[in-house]
């Protein structure tokens, strides 16, 4: 039942290629901004001036000159800050995607091929991780371990590598079952062998997709963390804790809010395109 | 055979339960910082803190405090918040309401937006118009709750202000509630000023949490519809000569809706999770928005009774999601 969603892309990927070229656009654009932030950043993104306090985007009236997307409440440059906001929002999607995909596809690969008492426990162990609010559960750990990088990091890797379990493990189980497992396996291949070199290669494609997916899932999360509060220390400017003092200044300065909205609602949809992009490319039945 | 699967299921679900307690035991007690400590006024002495250590049962091996504490969730005795200094199960009854209006709405929100869109997109398939849906789905999909939210606090909060952006009811209205269904019971008492307001507070928080499972079930729904519509009793009612639409609704709705529902029932959790954060952005006085202040107050009995009344709720419906659609489907009845 599932599948059938998935199929639909298939059929119309010629001329709609910018669904994966914007995309990647975007990201790239990141990527550069985040790493050359000191020198494509306009201000110092902490440097406060009460004096040009709540100074509006360049489009509005009363603007002033160098403060293109206006400033905060402390008198903040938004775009220095959204700049320096993509160095964090980077580092987390990528590291804690990347460490959630391995964790939860390894559980996956290993509950789908070994099966028995692996398979239980795990499933069970993603039954029992499903049954808590993912935002609840979220604050809860970066509560316990203490506001910080590693511990977002964590966070996000103790929640969501449910997601990966359980997809890789659906898709392992089909795939065991398939001829060329048993042709491998009389071949005289290990099971441990069988599994890492005739079963990932074809679930990684949908790994991939999965990998891509959860960094635009991790730019979330960071920013609900920093939305509450419990995320960086409240120095290093982020766009959840831009988006949390926006929200509070609504009022008055509602660009604080904006632009990292957006910023966000680029890089999200940018991801899970990319993840749609990844899964045609690297699928090998379509190629 | 039907009572089997009823009980495997019942069984599987309380172990799932057990483990939930563990985890949110262990994750609280491991917490640093003591709480003892933030309730006690400057100057308090030694013995003050002993009697509440003692009290809160701080003083026992963790085993032993999991046990007591079990015995006592059991009985439904979820302890004293700390902060609040009333008991859990009151507080956490007081919010549920909230949460359980606000998340029921949002499914509704979903079910008749996406169905509409679905509908749509049978209908229209192989157009322009399908493949429009299409993307817009998907892009409406990959959209998380949170930003949904804060996009509908800057729109229709501010930009163009119509709708309230915090709390559930506009405070000037004077009612006396009997229970915490601000909506059931305006609709129940005839006050529709009640109703309306209340409606008029979650419009936005609802949307937020909808769009994604609308997204969804648009998705679904039209491609389970059009298989439907490729089978032959379809075409039975196009020679009798009813319309598309009306096959669509007639027809193809029906058997169509199954798969979607069930989808559905296992979603509707992750759309009651979402509430956390978005009863904070829109400061609605739900369960979610009591338990990140829990959170950050570290008030250890109300996170446990919080999390755990939710992860209840959870098993609960993904336990009568299976044995509904176990019942409803055909092909499982028997066997």
């Amino acid at each position: 039942m599932a599948d059938t969603t998935l199929t639909a892309p298939r059929s119309r990927n010629r001329g709609l290629n910018l669904r994966f070229w914007l995309p990647l656009f975007w990201v790239v654009l990141l990527i550069l901004a985040a790493v050359f932030a000191p020198w494509v950043a306009p201000r110092d993104p902490l440097a406060q001036d009460l004096f040009l306090e709540r100074l509006p985007p360049f489009f509005m009236k009363g603007t002033e000159p160098g403060y293109w997307l206006g400033t905060d409440s402390l008198g903040r440059d938004v775009l220095s800050r959204m700049i320096y906001g993509a160095r964090i929002a980077l580092i987390v999607s990528f590291t804690a995607a990347t460490l959630t995909c391995i964790f939860g596809s390894v559980l996956g690969l290993v509950a789908g091929y070994f099966g028995g008492w692996w398979d239980t426990v795990i499933s069970r162990l993603v039954d029992i991780w499903m049954s808590f609010p993912p935002v609840l559960f979220a604050v809860l750990l970066v509560a316990v371990m203490g506001t910080g990088l590693w511990s977002v990091i964590a966070a996000i890797v103790l929640i969501d590598w449910t997601r990966f379990a359980r997809v890789i493990r659906a898709e392992t189980l089909v795939q065991a079952r398939m001829d060329y497992v048993d042709s491998a396996r009389i071949g005289g291949a290990r099971r441990i062998s069988t599994l890492v070199s005739e079963i990932l290669p074809n679930v990684l494609p949908s790994i991939i997709a999965l990998l891509t997916l959860e960094m635009g899932i991790a730019v979330i999360v960071e920013a609900i963390l920093s939305f509450v509060n419990l995320s960086i220390s409240s120095d290093d400017p982020t766009w959840g804790s831009m988006i949390a003092e926006g929200r509070g200044a609504i009022y008055f300065a509602w660009w604080v809010l904006l632009f990292p909205l957006i910023a966000l609602f680029l890089t999200v949809l940018s991801f899970s395109q990319l993840g749609e992009g990844m899964k045609q490319r690297f699928d090998p039945v379509l190629q | 055979m039907f009572a089997r699967t009823l009980l495997f299921r019942l069984s599987t679900a309380l172990v799932t339960l057990f483990g939930v307690a563990v985890v949110v035991f262990v994750l609280v007690r491991v917490a640093p910082g003591n709480p003892i400590a933030m309730m006690l006024p400057p100057g308090a002495t030694e013995e003050d803190i002993a009697r509440l250590t003692a009290l809160y049962g701080f003083d026992k091996s963790l085993p032993e405090q999991f046990v007591i504490w079990l015995g006592g969730v059991l009985q439904g005795d979820f302890g004293t918040s700390i902060t609040l200094r009333q008991p859990v199960d009151q507080l956490v009854l007081s919010r549920l309401p909230a949460t359980l209006e606000l998340s029921v709405m949002a499914l509704f929100i979903a079910l008749a937006l996406g169905g509409a869109v679905a509908v749509i997109g049978a209908r229209r398939r192989g157009t322009g118009t399908e493949l429009g849906l299409d993307l817009g789905s998907a892009a409406v999909l990959s959209i998380p709750d949170f930003l949904w939210g804060l996009l509908f606090v800057l729109l229709f909060g501010v930009l163009w202000p119509v709708l309230s952006i915090s709390g559930r009811i506009d405070p000037r209205i004077e009612f006396e509630f009997a229970t915490r269904f601000y909506v059931v019971e305006g609709i129940l008492r005839g006050r529709f000023d009640v109703v309306g307001s209340t409606l008029a507070h979650m419009l936005m928080p609802a949307m937020a949490l909808a769009l994604p499972l609308a997204a969804m079930i648009a998705q679904v729904l039209k491609q389970n519809l059009k298989e439907v519509l490729r089978l032959d009793y379809t075409n039975l009612s196009r020679v009798h000569g009813f319309s598309e639409t009306a096959v669509i609704l007639r027809d193809a709705l029906q058997n169509a809706a199954l798969p979607t529902l069930t989808l559905v029932g296992v979603q509707f959790t992750f759309l009651i999770g979402g509430t956390v954060i978005v009863e904070r952005l829109f400061a609605y006085e739900g369960l979610g928005n009591m338990a990140i202040d829990a959170v950050i107050n570290r008030d250890l009995p109300l996170i446990q009774g919080i999390v755990l009344v939710f992860a209840v709720l959870f098993i609960a419906i993904n336990l009568a999601v299976d044995l509904s659609y176990a019942l409803l489907n055909p092909r499982l009845r028997n066997g």
